[in-house]
């Protein structure tokens, strides 16, 4: 399904942190972002998941749903999931209820009324399995390094079964072997034509991941295209790679 | 023995009440500070239909358990627009107001003077008037409430209320509205604590505003603190510690004129020192 803004804006008193951005972000594809610190990457996957309030412009996710707003707890509904910049695990909860929390009844009263059925920890299984942290599932997740609370979230967004995922540098602070679990993660989910947006600093990763890539600079859009030819603008190198 | 079932009795009131407290404190990590108003409403509301109406027991106990549900529905409703330290501060500024009301509403609660003459219950020609009877109402209360907050914390619902602690800005973005959460365990809770008030106010057959001060709700947040956050059989063992341990400092054999305040001072230090080297409680496994 494909996630689209339209002159979206995010003004922060006189800080332009997302300043009439339009951009799409197809299915199948993984979609990078990058962009200087402060260029308003994050604060646009913040305003398209309801984490922060927009000030103007329009998500539209698929073909026909327009949103001049949206709640945070609406956009499981609507198909979109996502990891954090600074990890987001529930730290003192163990890796397996961090899984079972986003699989189980959200209604109030059956919430209430039921407890996790076997097919929940199947599939609780299958998600912690492909990030490799099944075996610490009884673990706290306050007790998992940095690079594995990162794997738990990876975890958690697969365990949504979203069509549209937001990957906001999913890389950082991972050992070699994790950068990979999650490559093939987001290849896999690419692969079974679901929506991939993948925020990351690493050029090496975002060349080798994306298909599509967007620029931000201070606020704005700066260039879209594939990646080697992004990369190659004059432009782009002075702003981002500072040569 | 009497003595004894005093004891016991009390110890199975503040169990109660901390068991329903911790389920928004320790659960849900909401800084809640007036369980003791809803002590009072659960208590007043008891009272006044059992005195004035000559209302049974146990209809009177259900009743005052849906009032106090209600107010909390109403004040956890304005609760909603505050977080952290507000949050605590509001609450807190909620048990004022609820005090006073109980003080100053005099032609309802008789203010200052009280409540006399509340009935103890009885059922099918089984009288709970003895000490030793009501003790055994308040065990089987306390074990259905106990059983009752043990399948809360075990259900999805439960899981959720852990999520909505340690992080609610990322449990709304999986399809949690965590506000209705909040809202249906500071009900559940307040009612709870209802049953508790309903059940000091039989047992004590006499209630007035000085059973419900902040000082209360202090007491009541000590016992889940000392006893483990997030732990029911914690709830449990932090009544019995620190309904116990001013009983136990009575026979130490301080000098009698400065006993009372010897045994103030070596209550406050255990507390201190306990906050100190097992900051978890007893049983508890989160820290505020």
């Amino acid at each position: 399904m494909k996630l689209s803004t339209q002159y979206i804006k995010k003004h922060f008193g006189g800080v332009r942190a997302v300043n009439g951005i339009s951009v799409d972000f197809m299915p199948g594809q993984i979609t990078g972002v990058i962009g200087p610190n402060g260029s308003g990457k994050t604060t646009l996957m913040h305003l398209v998941t309801g984490v922060m309030p927009f000030d103007s412009g329009v998500v539209i996710i698929g073909d026909d749903t327009r949103l001049e707003k949206i709640d945070s707890a609406d956009i499981r509904d609507l198909g979109i999931t996502r990891t954090f910049q600074n990890v987001r695990v529930f730290e003192q909860m163990t890796v397996l209820d961090n899984i079972l929390v986003v699989l189980t009844n959200r209604g109030l009263l059956d919430s209430l009324i039921t407890k996790h059925q076997q097919y929940h920890e199947d599939k609780a299984q299958e998600v912690l399995e492909l990030v490799g942290l099944w075996s610490k599932r009884d673990h706290l997740a306050s007790s998992l390094s940095y690079g594995q609370r990162k794997l738990l979230e990876v975890a958690r967004a697969l365990a949504t079964d979203a069509t549209i995922y937001l990957f906001d540098e999913p890389f950082a602070g991972l050992f070699p072997e994790m950068i990979q679990t999650v490559s093939d993660v987001m290849v896999s989910l690419r692969n079974t034509g679901k929506t991939v947006i993948l925020i990351e600093h690493n050029m090496f990763l975002i060349r080798k991941m994306s298909d599509m890539l967007y620029v931000f600079d201070a606020g704005e859009l700066l260039a879209f295209g594939e990646p080697d030819y992004v990369l190659s603008l004059p432009g782009v190198r002075e702003a981002y790679l500072g040569e | 023995m009497e003595y004894l079932y005093h004891i016991l009795i009390i110890i199975s009131i503040y169990s109660i009440l901390a068991l329903s407290l911790n389920l928004v404190v320790g659960y849900t990590g909401l800084p809640l500070f007036a369980h003791s108003a809803f002590y009072g409403v659960g208590a007043y509301t008891l009272a006044l239909l059992a005195v004035q109406l000559n209302m049974s027991f146990w209809l009177a106990i259900i009743l005052a358990a849906l009032v106090t549900g209600c107010i909390a529905f109403l004040m956890s409703l304005l609760m909603s627009r505050f977080r952290d330290d507000l949050y605590f501060l509001v609450s807190a500024a909620i048990n004022v107001v609820i005090l006073h009301i109980f003080t100053n509403w005099q032609s309802l609660t008789r203010g200052p003077l009280g409540i006399p003459g509340i009935p103890r219950p009885d059922i099918f020609g089984i009288s709970f008037s003895s000490n030793i009877m009501f003790l055994v109402l308040c065990l089987i209360l306390l074990g259905l409430v106990y059983l009752g907050c043990r399948y809360i914390t075990r259900s999805s619902f439960g899981r959720a209320l852990l999520a909505i602690r340690e992080d609610e800005g990322a449990l709304r973005v999986f399809g949690y509205q965590t506000h209705r959460y909040k809202l249906l365990v500071c009900v559940i809770s307040a009612m709870l604590a209802g049953i508790a008030g309903g059940l000091f106010a039989s047992y004590i057959t006499f209630i007035d505003p000085t059973s419900f001060t902040l000082i209360e709700s202090t007491f009541i947040i000590s016992i889940i603190i000392l006893g483990g956050l997030a732990s029911l059989r914690g709830s449990i063992a932090g009544a019995v510690a620190l309904i116990l341990l001013p009983e136990i400092l009575r026979f130490v054999g301080f000098p009698t004129d400065v006993a009372a305040q010897m045994r103030q001072v070596v209550y406050g230090l255990l507390l201190v020192l306990f906050m100190m080297y097992r900051p978890s409680g007893l049983f508890g496994s989160y820290k505020l």
